[in-house]
């Protein structure tokens, strides 16, 4: 890295279901507003915009990065637009923080959106394509069967991805942006949901939500200049990286990706973290579906293949009381704006590190990893953020 | 040999090699992986490297155009990204993912990237696909085709005294002309400028000859650094300056008969700073070619389109990485010492790129 990158800034929306009051200029601008006034900058300080979303067939609006260009003051400079499947608001943050760390800019933008409730996601995921076959059977129909894999392969028991919708729900209740706030909910409510995708009930899936996501990214001058006008601390960029693999490749293991394994190895040894279960002390993992904070626990090396179940299940993985707690935000299971979903894990362990999470805050974070994935589990961006410079 | 010093960033980046399709009006049944297979080939065996030699690689195309979500994900097949590979994708025209990629290079972990953009625009009706472009809330509802939007600015470049429609119907005869020596170009030949202007409007003021072709197309090219540009290449073309870009959306509120982003970032580029040999800009529009000449303030003595521009083969979501394509052609084949690439996204040119690429 030729500059230092910090996260100066975030902002989100409350995420909903629906949000009839705002366009969607309104939403982003709602988030990104946010994130400038955490870092104590306005517009004019801000060099470049990178936006990021999901499909455009989400909200049915082409590139809206064009007509987003106002509402995010980015007229008279550069504004980029990343799409890379559910890992994009991973991605984008990725993107922003490299126009950091390779000395083009000093402060850039950097923000997230869907607005589900313009469109159906449902729909717009299973259009017929030319020359394939059509899937009709959306995200948890993809899913699904690589969950049962995971079953068989390691024995896991059936009540594991239950566990996991409970606990994210929990910590829901403590993160007042989260979509879902559901105060009663148990085990035994999950299990009597409808099965949507065998074994995922509904209330295992994450729920279709209108959102955004900002955060203002810094080089070691303008986190200077935010600490002395805030008084808050930056978080530093220790690592970062991003990776992919092909859709039509016999070879791979969509239960336990090589990319997400290769992506994990790569921003560990750019942060120096040997073991991430122990000098990791929080981290937020894309779990759209509650299985995959099993499967990801062992594809992110939290503990060896076959065992992530048994740290669910420990309840190694809660903010009450585990070790390495995940999604203390409520995760995916509880927001869902998909194209933001990612720059919200990066944004959360941005708090974290910061000290700025409030009731879900765990004690004493140095070091956070924000994880995020997307396509046919093949695309994989991961940051670590800690309270020391790299 | 040594690469110039570059205007932004740190690390001298050059292009090595460029690759492009055929560039047709219909792929017919082949696919975007399909289209891209050789061109991916191509542009590695012009360097004698492979997909394991590059650290980085970025593609830039929209769903838009093939009607379906995440059409980037299997497109990346054509690359084979086994083992997995850093990769991203953006949802522009991939001369902003050459961007992304020149910034990616910038860092001294990684010393060559890929990049690449395709599109099939025979799939659907641009006319209709544009439409949803514009502001979902005022201005898409309308149905605006990008034809008659481009009348406007047409119109409103005529009143300003500032071209003619025979210039108009020069601009269009003389990329065409050019086309002659593209052996990629889709629409090339010798065109009367008096027949051209006896045709009927499409929408006035534009005759069907100021308009782009549909063209079905792809293209990739691959960046390298320092001295491994020198390994690959014997006049690797340097991109000494790249920026871009962009205006408001709301094109009431804008003058279309000039180009503000295109002059900054040509500005930030020193894309004005002259000695331009040759230019290459996309301006799908001949009228749009008169607002972005006049934004790089080009004179009359720098070679504008060689390659016949985007009048003779406009590849949405390639055609801007086209040129800065062509335009490094111009100095890997040493025709060229100085030369200049546009790209545009967004209707009436509202985002624009410029890259100055220049002999070592």
């Amino acid at each position: 890295m030729a500059e230092r990158c910090a996260v100066i800034g975030v902002g989100q929306t409350h995420h909903k279901s629906r949000r009839d009051d705002v366009s969607i200029a309104g939403l982003v601008r709602e988030a990104a507003q946010r994130a400038l006034a955490d870092a104590g900058v306005t517009w004019s300080d801000i060099d470049a915009v990178v936006l990021g979303k999901a499909p455009d067939m989400f909200e049915g609006v082409m590139m809206p990065e064009l007509y987003l260009a106002p509402a995010l003051g980015a007229v008279g400079k550069p504004i980029f637009r990343v799409h890379t499947a559910g890992s994009v608001g991973g991605s984008t943050a990725l993107v922003a923080a490299h126009l950091i760390t390779a000395g083009i800019h000093r402060r850039v933008l950097t923000v997230a959106f869907e607005k589900q409730s313009d469109s159906d996601a449902m729909w717009a995921l299973s259009v017929p394509q030319p020359f394939s076959a059509p899937l009709l059977a959306g995200a948890g129909g993809y899913f699904a069967p690589h969950i049962r894999a995971y079953m068989r392969r390691s024995g896991a028991p059936r009540d594991t991805g239950m566990l996991v919708a409970v606990k994210d729900r929990l910590q829901a209740l403590k993160n007042p942006y989260a979509h879902l706030h559901i105060p009663d909910i148990s085990l035994q409510m999950v299990e009597e949901s409808v099965m949507l995708w065998d074994p995922l009930h509904y209330l295992e899936a994450c729920p279709s939500s209108d959102g955004a996501a900002a955060m203002v990214l810094g080089t070691e001058a303008a986190a200077a200049e935010a600490q002395a006008a805030t008084g808050k601390r930056p978080a530093w960029v220790q690592g970062m990286a991003m990776r992919s693999e092909p859709t039509m490749f016999a070879g791979r293991d969509q239960v336990n990706p090589q990319a997400g394994r290769d992506c994990a190895k790569d921003v560990y040894a750019q942060a120096g973290i040997e073991n991430p279960r122990e000098d990791l002390d929080c981290a937020e993992v894309y779990v759209p579906f509650s299985w995959y904070e099993p499967m990801w626990l062992e594809n992110l090396g939290f503990c060896a293949e076959g065992d992530g179940w048994k740290l669910t299940q420990e309840g190694a993985t809660a903010l009450d009381g585990g070790d390495i707690p995940w999604n203390c935000s409520g995760g995916v299971l509880s927001s869902n704006p998909i194209g933001a979903s990612g720059m919200l894990r990066f944004l959360e362990v941005a708090l974290q590190v910061r000290g700025e999470a409030g009731e879900h805050q765990v004690d004493g974070v140095r070091r956070a990893l924000g994880q995020a994935y997307g396509g046919g589990s093949q695309f994989f961006a991961m940051w670590v953020l800690g309270t020391e410079k790299p | 040999m040594s690469p110039p010093t570059p205007r932004q960033g740190h690390r001298p980046v050059a292009v090595v090699s460029f690759a492009q399709a055929d560039n047709l009006r219909r792929e017919g049944a082949r696919n975007e992986v399909e289209m891209l297979l050789p061109v991916i080939g191509e542009v590695f065996a012009n360097v004698g490297i492979t997909k394991d030699d590059v650290g980085f690689i970025c593609s830039g195309s929209t769903d838009y155009l093939v009607g379906g979500p995440f059409s980037f994900v299997t497109a990346l097949d054509a690359v084979g990204v086994w083992p997995p590979r850093s990769e991203s994708h953006v949802e522009m025209d991939a001369a902003w993912a050459l961007y992304e990629a020149w910034v990616r290079l910038q860092e001294d972990d990684i010393d060559a990237a890929l990049v690449y953009g395709f599109g099939k625009s025979s799939l659907g009706n641009l006319g209709e696909i544009f439409a949803l472009q514009l502001d979902p809330y005022v201005m898409a509802p309308l149905w605006p085709d990008p034809v008659s939007l481009a009348a406007l600015q047409a119109r409103a470049l005529l009143d300003s005294g500032r071209t003619t429609e025979q210039e108009l119907a020069e601009i269009a005869a003389r990329n065409r002309r050019r086309a002659l020596t593209n052996p990629n170009a889709q629409v090339a030949g010798e065109f009367d400028v008096a027949e051209l202007l006896a045709e009927d409007y499409v929408v006035s003021p534009l005759r069907r000859h100021t308009l782009p072709p549909i063209t079905d197309g792809a293209c990739a090219i691959v960046l390298a650094v320092g001295g491994r540009a020198y390994e690959l290449a014997e006049r690797p073309a340097w991109i000494t300056g790249i920026d871009h870009r962009v205006e408001t959306h709301a094109i009431g509120a804008r003058d279309l008969t000039h180009s503000p982003s295109t002059r900054k970032a040509g500005e930030i580029a020193g894309a004005l700073d002259g000695g331009i040999d040759i230019a290459e800009l996309h301006a799908p529009f001949a009228s749009q070619e008169v607002v972005v000449r006049d934004a790089l303030s080009l004179g009359d003595n720098v070679d504008v389109n060689p390659s016949g521009g985007v009048l003779a083969a406009n590849p949405i979501m390639s055609a801007g990485l086209a040129r800065i394509g062509e335009a490094a052609s111009r100095i890997l084949d040493g025709t060229a010492g100085r030369a200049l690439a546009h790209a545009t996204s967004g209707p009436l040119l509202q985002q624009n790129l410029v890259a100055v690429l220049e002999r070592g």
